[in-house]
């Protein structure tokens, strides 16, 4: 936990991935937003997610869109299957990867910030 | 029902030192002139939008530009999407009686306007700004994540066939952007750009306009008639799609092709959003105008082809006559009317009695399809 109570988020420099659930309907949402855009009730319930899923797409950025991020070009990104049921853009390993592995989330320092770097789930 | 009764269409490439308002001036004169109209009967103005020259109200600035008084005026942004949404907003327009003649304008110095780092940069914001943008990706990676599942869907990773056609087309095409040969070989050599998706699977950033005159029917005037038109809308980023593999393309033509009475094999001609060949290809397969997996190996056999059964995009298409933004899949409508009327020169095809045009905005996000009849 942070100090204002809210579970790490890399969005705001935390290392951790966050979800938030409808109290009403239960619809999960990972772009937060202070009402649930299935059935409109407000305040969702905000928790850590635990970082592991299934690779759903898979790319290589070979050009990035910046010349600053381009020293770290080449570099993989992913949208994961988050395990409870949300999908999210990482980064990941520009080799190694498929759709269909099982990854879990860690994270790194790209441009200005931190952002989730996943990995095969057997990889230590 | 209404008429495109004038088009105008610049070249697309490295136009240095013409403006925004310079590109959509000259389409604009030239549409009006071949519609036979002066500045003072046009009623109606719709235009998009130019990342060169953001604007709040783009449509009166042009308006005020170009010489213009309209009772309506509307600028439209729907990415990508946009030159076919204008089309049918003016259809919309005329048969509602709000306007009589309208001119839909579009026009960007996107290639010498501003650095190629500043064109990526600033395309790339299309993604979400919290949750995708800090992650480093450009357009052509929110693609290659549409194509690598589309390889995983199909088991193809591979759509050179499309580029190779494109190329071909922009070869007969006065005015396109790139014209040297290429070989699908070539294609799979390219550099990577965002896997699977290489360069010459990308289409280019041109500098260009195009305009066109929308009127309502009147028998007295001449051009092909808009018989359908239908949009479809799934989300907006690609961690935010349903699928990658379902987008609304689908749902969108089969709306404009219901609504024009038609059947998809009543089709003669076709002209279909290509800013990549992975794009090209899911929107083929997903109208139903190519069995899924199959829209490269249909290219291949000449299906596409100016001789073949459906010719698509004689012009050359985004990926090689060129995109300049909101004008790039206009050159497709204009294309479109160009063999309709039997003007197409080298490449004309047997003129089409009925097209389906389709593009798409975002990362396959939104969609607009219009269904053209030919009204010589």
């Amino acid at each position: 936990m942070s100090p204002d109570g809210m579970p790490p988020d890399w969005t705001m420099g935390g290392e951790g991935l966050t979800l938030a659930r409808c109290r009403a309907c239960g619809h999960v949402q990972y772009v937060r937003r202070p009402f649930c855009p299935s059935c409109g009730r407000e305040d969702p319930d905000v928790d850590s997610a635990s970082g592991r899923g299934t690779v759903y797409a898979v790319t290589v950025v070979s050009r990035a869109p910046s010349p600053d991020l381009q020293a770290h070009a080449p570099y993989g990104l992913a949208l994961v299957d988050a395990e409870e049921g949300f999908r999210f853009m990482a980064h990941c390993p520009p080799e190694g990867i498929a759709i269909g592995d099982s990854v879990r989330t860690t994270f790194r320092a790209f441009g200005a910030g931190l952002v989730p770097f996943v990995v095969p789930e057997s990889q230590p | 029902m209404s008429r495109i009764t004038g088009f105008g269409l610049t070249p697309f490439g490295r136009l240095s030192g013409l403006s925004t308002l310079d590109l959509m001036s000259r389409a604009a004169a030239d549409a009006l002139a071949d519609a036979g109209l002066e500045r003072r009967e046009i009623d109606g103005l719709v235009t998009g939008y130019s990342t060169t020259h953001p604007h709040l109200m783009l449509s009166t600035v042009f308006a005020e530009h170009f010489g213009l008084r309209p009772a309506y005026a509307h600028a439209v942004q729907l990415g990508g999407a946009t030159g076919f949404a204008l089309v049918m907003l003016a259809h919309l327009l005329v048969e509602s009686g709000a306007a009589e003649r309208i001119l839909v304008v579009a026009g960007e110095n996107r290639l010498s306007g501003q650095s190629r780092d500043a064109a990526v940069q600033t395309l790339a914001q299309i993604g979400h700004p919290t949750y995708e943008v800090p992650l480093g990706p450009t357009i052509p990676a929110y693609y290659g994540l549409v194509a690598s599942r589309y390889a995983h869907a199909y088991g193809i990773d591979d759509h050179a066939e499309l580029a190779v056609l494109m190329r071909a087309n922009a070869a007969r095409t006065p005015g396109a952007h790139l014209t040297e040969p290429i070989t699908a070989a070539m294609v799979r050599d390219s550099k990577l750009i965002a896997a699977p998706l290489r360069l010459l699977d990308c289409c280019p950033v041109s500098d260009g306009g195009a305009a066109f005159v929308i009127e309502r029917d009147d028998p007295a005037r001449s051009g092909p008639r808009i018989r359908g038109a239908a949009q479809a809308h799934t989300h907006q980023h690609v961690s935010a799609a349903p699928s990658l593999t379902a987008f609304g393309a689908g749902e969108s033509a089969g709306r404009a092709i219901a609504q024009a009475g038609i059947a998809l094999s009543d089709l003669r001609y076709a002209a279909i959003y290509d800013s990549f060949t992975i794009t090209l290809a899911i929107l083929l397969e997903e109208i139903g105008l190519a069995p899924r997996g199959a829209a490269g190996r249909l290219a291949r056999e000449g299906h596409f082809s100016a001789s073949g059964a459906l010719p698509l995009n004689t012009h050359g298409g985004l990926l090689s006559y060129g995109h300049c933004g909101v004008g790039g899949a206009m050159a497709h409508l204009a294309e479109t009317v160009r063999q309709m009327r039997g003007e197409a020169g080298p490449r004309q095809v047997a003129p089409p009695a009925l097209a389906l045009l389709h593009g798409d905005g975002g990362v396959l996000s939104s969609h607009v399809s219009l269904v053209l009849e030919n009204g010589r």
